[in-house]
């Protein structure tokens, strides 16, 4: 038996503003099974374009159908970062942190890392600069791709309509 | 004549001790046949007791859960470890006959599996025959060759008989403070082999009629330096393996023998389901791409290794790829792990699977169902060779953790992608603090006895920020859920080191929209010591903790030591001491409390192995925080303004990293500035895309950087040694950087030593010895 959630609260855990006792019901309850549509509901409304969302990456990060059919990711800023089976990263902007005069700019020497042995990569939007990702790999590293979602299964689980864009 | 009369060559042939009349052997290879075959624990494709009698199914559980987890409670007042007693390092776990998880405690529940490894090594190797296994036996085990996590977990395994019959397992586990390593401590790390990690116990029969035998204990006691506190671990775990042999003897006498080994069956196969459903009902099905790394820094004078081929500066690479299954199971592939290395640092697949889930347990199955059920759902593939899953039997595992708990943190990281995109915000954690730095040492204590301490205040390390609130200050570790730092007074008595400060360790939770949980620190002064050592064992150099979808990691450990501080004369003298905060390390303080001629040790050398200290001498205990979720310009004003005002954020970082403009009253209470800070933040945008380079572009640049081997020795190691286990790993390399097909790094044309990179033996290779493989490798 999975407890419900109102569109409301929903909104509030986006915002972080949700009263605990809810909070701790979600955690302690089983999932409640339409909370994937209200949530793309409540995204859907506050997005600042008409591209259908598929499936939020990130806070200010999506894959979205476009008026094309076409299913990319897409930043809340509008930029489009690539079709959505490739990684985003590759079309963002890089900033890496490899001196301790640059890692110095977010910890105390002595509680950052040592670039010889690791660097911070961020990786931030080229239009907004909405830092989308932080690495902290060695050196070479190739860009990691993080998640490859299968989303026809996925709204298959959640028995919605698979989008006509994605590959089966 | 000696001879005895009754053996007439070769093995005797005993009655089945199992009620279907097989061998323990062929008992749970049908098992696990039939479970390979079908999906299905057992071939339980249907639930018939579960489903005829769920009240029945219910109660038996309810029952046998109830009696492991008060078991637990009861039996760790026995012991007088604080690791125990304090903390909770312990757990106790009902199997059934073929040595498979029915039921657990709360606790370190990593041991779901080890103990059920030892069980079933028993199995396989017939110690049904001999040493044989009868009503009143126990077993004894910490052998992390056959799948101990490292050898300061003792297990105590118990049969349960019914009628002359074998009807389950019981085992219990305790954390021991001592093992006898080649340093003092639990953990330590001096040791390069298994022949220096301790006492090493391989399921021996140790106990008889329910009492453990003389020459076991007068053994093994003087093989460790602390015999009082593993007098009374043992007898924790002895009684609580008879308080649930008592509960399984209530519970069948009470349904019957049949309906008892029924259940252990369906329950498992029960917990298999529940992971199924709850993958199903959380995760997004696809691949997930991870990785983890964590340092070896054994080059520096302080490491000091009995083998010139241990001292080398290595990095631990943990890739891992999870991939959620449409049919809701999960395959998780280490493939491309680093080499096994000449450290304390390595592990072997149970430690691996069995460890996972006491992580799972705090997301993916928060669920009292645990057992091995789950492992039936999932598929691990750790190949043979690396550090997962070593090909050599004279690895050391005494701090197996300071790997394991770096590669976890990185799996937590990526389910929680899945989370995020399906809208449960509520159980997303950016991952977890390596749960460092472990305190030890030895030498002897206040009571004149030889004495070693483990300081288990790493209990209640920050955790990961979640996708809807801040992460917890001093709250958690990712091997036990029931965080404790534990109290300084029973510290105190347990350890010759007086508290000269506890505070929570400001920035060292990752920032972010939400920030990572805080540690904590302590600074203890030797006192009432004499003939001590001690050391540090944690991450320096870099940091396992990431963050995600902006956050930044965590902040990466450093060392304090002080020796010659003449404290005790500025005690004397009623002068100030170093207290409390070790505030920013960039800007020491602690220094101006010790006496000219102090010698001060500060740096990232967070792994060092014995070293000489004085009563009245400083050590700091830096437990570190977790990581930050999201974009720290994202960050309320309210938060960065209570942030400062909790004296967890410095002040000069609030500017740096959320650019907050702030006032700062006489009575030191901050008000951040919502406007300026928002303005500052605007410009702070605009510097991001003008120091930013497109990926495409700065790739060209690293490119070049990997064909001039432009890195330094440890990170081209690193990757020479990944390379040489795993053609996959090197195939992908390079092809992501579009490198030639014959370029590679290996760890000759660096000139260090690889013992054991081509010349190792396994235990598989030993004379009579059946190992037992439950991954693919």
């Amino acid at each position: 038996m999975s407890t419900t959630y109102t569109k409301k609260q929903v909104a509030e855990l986006i915002d972080g503003v949700l009263d605990w006792e809810t909070v701790r019901r979600m955690l302690f309850m089983p999932k409640d099974p339409l909370r994937f549509s209200m949530y793309i509901e409540v995204l859907q409304e506050r997005a600042k374009w008409e591209d259908k969302i598929v499936l939020p990456l990130a806070p200010h990060l999506y894959i979205v159908e476009d008026k094309n059919g076409d299913i990319v990711n897409k930043c809340d800023c509008g930029y489009v970062f690539g079709p959505y089976q490739e990684n985003w990263k590759l079309n963002a902007l890089i900033y890496v942190r490899d001196s301790v005069e640059k890692f110095n700019q977010v910890y105390p020497k002595l509680m950052s890392p040592d670039a010889e042995w690791q660097v911070y990569r961020e990786y931030y939007c080229p239009e907004c600069a909405c830092q989308h990702d932080v690495e902290a790999p060695v050196p070479w590293y190739p860009v990691i791709h993080d998640f490859e979602p299968n989303i026809a299964e996925f709204y298959k689980w959640v028995g919605l309509e698979v989008p006509k864009g994605i590959a089966a | 004549m000696n001879k005895p009369e009754s053996i007439s060559g070769g093995s005797t042939t005993r009655k089945s001790i199992l009620y279907n009349g097989k061998t323990l052997a062929q008992n749970r290879a049908d098992m696990y046949n039939t479970s390979k075959e079908t999906g299905h624990y057992d071939g339980l494709t249907e639930l018939k007791l579960k489903k005829s009698d769920p009240i029945t199914f219910e109660k038996i559980f309810s029952k046998l859960r109830a009696g492991v987890v008060n078991a637990r409670e009861t039996a760790k007042k026995i012991a007088a470890s604080p690791i125990v007693e304090q903390e909770g390092e312990l757990c106790f776990t009902l199997y059934n006959t073929a040595g498979d998880c029915v039921c657990t405690s709360t606790g370190i529940i990593i041991h779901v599996g080890t103990m059920g490894m030892c069980i079933k090594y028993m199995i396989e190797n017939n110690w049904e025959e001999d040493p044989t296994v009868n009503p009143g036996d126990m077993f004894t085990n910490n052998d992390c060759q056959i799948g101990n996590v490292h050898p300061c977990d003792i297990a105590t395994i118990v049969p349960i008989f019914h009628e002359g019959k074998l009807v389950a397992w019981v085992g219990g586990v305790t954390h021991v403070i001592d093992t006898g390593a080649a340093g003092p401590g639990s953990m330590s790390n001096g040791q390069v082999q298994r022949f220096g990690d301790g006492v090493q116990i391989t399921c021996r029969k140790t106990g008889i009629n329910d009492k453990p035998m003389r020459d076991w204990q007068h053994e093994v006691q003087r093989n460790v330096r602390t015999p009082k506190y593993w007098i009374l671990d043992e007898r924790t775990r002895i009684a609580g393996d008879h308080m649930i042999r008592d509960i399984v003897e209530e519970v069948i006498a009470d349904v019957g023998v049949e309906t008892f080994l029924t259940f252990t069956s369906e329950i498992i196969e029960d917990g298999r389901r529940g992971l199924v459903k709850r993958i199903n009902d959380i995760l997004i099905p696809g691949k997930y791409n991870t990785v983890a790394f964590v340092d070896v820094p054994y080059m520096h004078e302080d490491v000091h290794v009995p083998s010139p081929f241990a001292k080398v500066d290595t990095i631990m690479h943990a890739p891992c790829t999870i991939t959620v299954k449409p049919e809701a199971t999960w395959r998780l592939d280490f493939e491309g792990c680093s080499r096994w290395g000449w450290h304390t640092y390595n592990a072997n697949p149970t430690a691996f699977t069995s460890g996972i889930w006491v992580m799972m347990t705090q997301t993916v199955v928060p669920t009292e169902r645990i057992n091995d059920g789950s492992l039936f759902a999932s598929e691990f593939r750790l190949p043979k060779g690396t550090w997962t899953n070593p090909n050599d039997r004279r690895t050391a595992h005494a701090d197996a953790w300071h790997f394991l708990v770096s590669s976890w943190s990185s799996l937590w990281r990526a389910v929680s992608r899945g989370y995020f995109s399906r809208g449960y915000l509520e159980e997303v954690n950016a991952g977890n603090s390596n749960p460092c730095n472990w305190m030890q040492g030895g030498g002897f204590n206040q009571e004149e006895e030889i004495h070693a301490v483990n300081s288990f205040e790493t209990a209640a390390c920050g955790t990961g920020a979640c996708a809807m609130k801040d992460g917890l200050n001093h709250a958690a570790a990712i091997w036990n859920p029931e965080g404790d730092m534990g109290d300084c007074e029973i510290w105190e008595l347990a350890e010759p080191l007086l508290y000269m400060g506890r505070a929570i360790k400001s920035n060292t939770g990752g920032y972010g929209k939400y920030r990572g949980g805080m540690g904590f620190e302590t600074l203890r002064m030797v006192h009432n010591s004499a003939d001590w050592c001690m050391f540090f064992m944690g991450n320096g150099y870099m940091n396992s903790d990431w963050g995600l979808h902006g956050g930044y990691p965590s902040a990466t450990g450093y060392r304090f030591e002080a020796h010659n501080t003449g404290l005790h004369k500025r005690i004397a003298e009623g002068k100030s001491l170093p207290m409390g905060h070790d505030w920013n390390p960039d800007e020491p303080d602690y220094e101006n409390h010790l006496e000219p001629g102090a010698i001060v040790k500060r740096d990232s050398q967070c792994i060092t192995t014995e070293e000489i200290f004085e009563n009245g001498d400083l050590y700091l205990n830096y437990l570190r925080g977790g990581p930050g979720f999201g974009d720290p310009l994202d960050r309320t004003i309210e938060n960065i303004e209570k942030d400062l005002n909790d004296v967890v954020l410095l002040e000069e970082y609030a500017i740096k990293i959320y650019g907050a403009v702030f006032t700062k009253d006489a009575e030191g209470y901050y008000t951040v500035d919502a406007d300026a800070t928002r303005a500052r933040q605007a410009e702070m945008r605009k510097e991001r895309l003008s120091r930013g380079t497109p990926v495409k572009e700065w790739m060209k640049g690293e490119r070049q950087n990997i064909l001039d081997k432009k890195a330094s020795k440890q990170v081209q190691q690193m990757f020479a040694s990944s390379f040489e286990l795993s053609q996959p790993f090197l195939d992908k390399f390079r092809a992501f950087w579009s490198l030639p097909n014959d370029w590679l790094v290996t760890e000759k044309e660096l000139g260090v030593p690889a013992f054991g990179a081509k010349h190792h033996m396994d235990l598989s290779q030993m004379p009579d010895v059946k190992t037992v493989v439950l991954v693919e490798e």
